[in-house]
């Protein structure tokens, strides 16, 4: 599997989906739409700076609060190749899964990635490579059964692929 | 090794012998919740799987609770989508308009839940359940759809942390207080991926629906469950009610657990949550002058006959109306708390006093409908959370307590105590 690359977004503790994605933008269910207002409140010009590729670094929590797959469905829809942090929501954590946005769990690379560093994200092995600042940093791995959901692309891949039993 | 009553409903529920912290899990589940913002994803994500037939019907709830009565033509379709895939599906647990309320509180009042059950719903409040000793879990949309596909949700079991509130509650003091305190002293993720425990006098003194309230609010720290081992409260609840044999499970004697905390519950007071989180926690009658500009009292948190009893008690005893600066907003969560309390009089209180009675359902909590926010407009909520942009513009400030400092509240014009009146 081709390594994810694009420019770092860095956003601290704590961001819920409330931030990721106001409630007042719920109705669409649709990711190109959703993706339009995605941070809207916290950061107005994230979207427009953002490319296609770009990764979120962040810092404990992310994606806490309410449980509105719309969260990373937006974030998909915007672009964002992977989503690295010390922490994520739980619910967030699954939704984020089940749909295939990649995700990585890594103290460490919060720590020591600037923004608008340049990272490539291998989501298979959990390795994170700083092509700016020239360090590599190690996620957390997933366990069988989450690996399974990932490597088929999301839970109703895995159902469909008969991975999971 | 002894287990705790969260390893037994997940080890009994999956067919294994015992679990321990960390085991994953892929296996049916009790019973299925989605919401109007919630179940239209899954049922579009059911038919592009190539869906066809939903399996076991009988588990699946849906409940439009979010934007009903319809307050737009977009949430119109998404209640028609899911009233055409109920009837199509056979799922008889569809409440339209007339019989709905907010989701947690409707299912559980009529014993759709029950003790030892292991519950998904794709709505970040389905925590609430474990209350009655069961396993309940918020989950996504595409769970559900995995659920309607298979019947089936994969879970990882959590590390418990025990919890006693000891001694006995002071007078006001709430389901909502002791949450509230433990947010205080835990923070938004202090639980996190954990199931919470809750022991004590405190706990034990608490009514079924305070219990409720308090099971509500784990998610806001993190936790993937909150749970209170079924009692003599917890039978009578569901007697006459639950409408599948309970399981009274326990935990242990020596089972693990990861932590346990411990409360002193006689030196807590009111508690209010100033913005933007629901861990920015301080006594009511400790904060200076707070004017407010709408008060809201509802949700699935606190939308219990109990709590609109309290929040009317409160009123009768100040003997006078709403301040003049104050929108009073009152939503019964269910059609059936709505008649109760029209019946003993409640809402005749709230309306005497200049207070608006809305109908059942979710609402104000998260600014969809019935009393948004505006820059610069102050709230005092009895929901879970105020986080920025909750209720409506990002300037608005949303401030959360339990009913009793929403009605002080409502009278004063600033947040308060019913002792301040």
């Amino acid at each position: 599997m081709k390594p994810l690359s694009g420019k770092t977004f860095i956003f601290g503790d704590d961001i819920d989906t409330e931030e990721i994605i106001p409630a007042r933008f719920l109705s669409s269910g649709n990711a190109e739409e959703l993706a339009r207002h995605c941070m809207q409140d916290i950061d107005p010009e994230f979207v427009r700076r953002l490319k296609p590729g770009d990764m979120i670094v962040a810092g404990r929590n992310f994606g806490s609060g309410s449980g509105r797959e719309h969260a990373p469905l937006a974030l998909k829809g915007a672009g964002l190749s992977c989503i690295i942090a010390k922490s994520f929501g739980r619910i967030f954590y699954r939704n984020a899964i089940n749909i295939g946005l990649p995700i990585l769990i890594c103290e460490e690379a919060f720590e020591s990635v600037n923004q608008g560093d340049e990272l490539e994200a291998d989501i298979e092995t959990g390795q994170i490579r700083n092509k700016t600042k020239q360090e590599t940093y190690q996620a957390e791995g997933f366990s069988p059964l989450l690996r399974k959901i990932i490597d088929s692309g999301g839970l109703i891949e895995a159902i469909r692929q008969g991975v999971l039993k | 090794m002894g287990k705790t009553i969260v390893e037994k409903i997940l080890a009994e529920r999956s067919g294994r012998k015992a679990v321990k912290p960390g085991d994953e899990i892929y296996t049916k589940v009790d019973l299925c919740l989605g919401n109007d913002v919630t179940a239209p994803i899954a049922i579009q994500q059911f038919y592009s799987a190539g869906g066809e037939q939903v399996v076991d019907p009988g588990k699946f709830v849906l409940v439009p609770d979010h934007y009903t009565p319809s307050r737009d033509i977009d949430a119109a379709e998404r209640c028609q989508s899911m009233r055409r895939f109920a009837l199509e599906q056979d799922i008889e647990n569809f409440f339209d308009v007339g019989q709905m309320g907010i989701a947690h509180n409707l299912l559980l009042e009529r014993g759709l839940v029950t003790a030892g059950d292991l519950a998904i719903g794709a709505d970040s409040h389905t925590c609430t359940y474990g209350a009655l000793g069961a396993f309940a879990l918020g989950v996504g949309s595409t769970d559900l759809a995995g659920a309607m596909l298979t019947g089936k949700c994969w879970f990882q079991v959590p590390e418990t942390i025990r919890v006693y509130f000891r001694g006995d509650l002071q007078p006001w003091v709430s389901g909502k207080d002791l949450a509230l305190y433990l947010l205080k002293h835990i923070g938004v993720d202090g639980a996190r991926y954990q199931a919470l425990e809750f022991h004590g006098e405190a706990v034990r003194s608490l009514s079924q629906e305070g219990r409720f309230t308090l099971c509500n609010m784990v998610v806001e720290m993190g936790a993937k469950v909150g749970i209170i081992e079924p009692d003599e409260v917890t039978k009578a609840y569901l007697k006459n009610r639950s409408q599948r044999k309970p399981k009274y499970l326990s935990s242990d004697s020596n089972a693990e657990y990861i932590a346990t905390l411990e409360y002193d519950a006689t030196r807590i007071r009111p508690q209010v949550a100033f913005p933007s989180s629901p861990a920015n926690v301080h006594n009511a009658d400790e904060v200076g002058p707070e004017p407010i500009d709408q008060v809201f009292i509802g949700s699935c948190t606190n939308g219990w006959l109990e709590d609109l009893r309290m929040a009317a008690e409160v009123l009768l005893v100040a003997r006078r109306p709403v301040h003049p600066r104050v929108r009073l907003i009152v939503v019964p969560a269910t059609p059936d708390i709505y008649r109760q309390a029209l019946r003993e009089g409640v809402l005749q209180t709230f309306a005497d006093a200049g207070g608006v009675i809305g109908p059942p359902n979710c609402g104000p909590c998260m600014g969809a409908h019935m009393g948004v926010l505006g820059d610069g407009e102050r709230c005092l909520s009895t929901a879970s959370r105020n986080s920025v942009g909750r209720m409506g513009s990002p300037k608005a400030e949303i401030f959360l307590a339990g009913p009793a400092v929403a009605a002080a509240t409502a009278v004063l014009g600033r947040i308060g105590t019913p002792e301040d009146i």
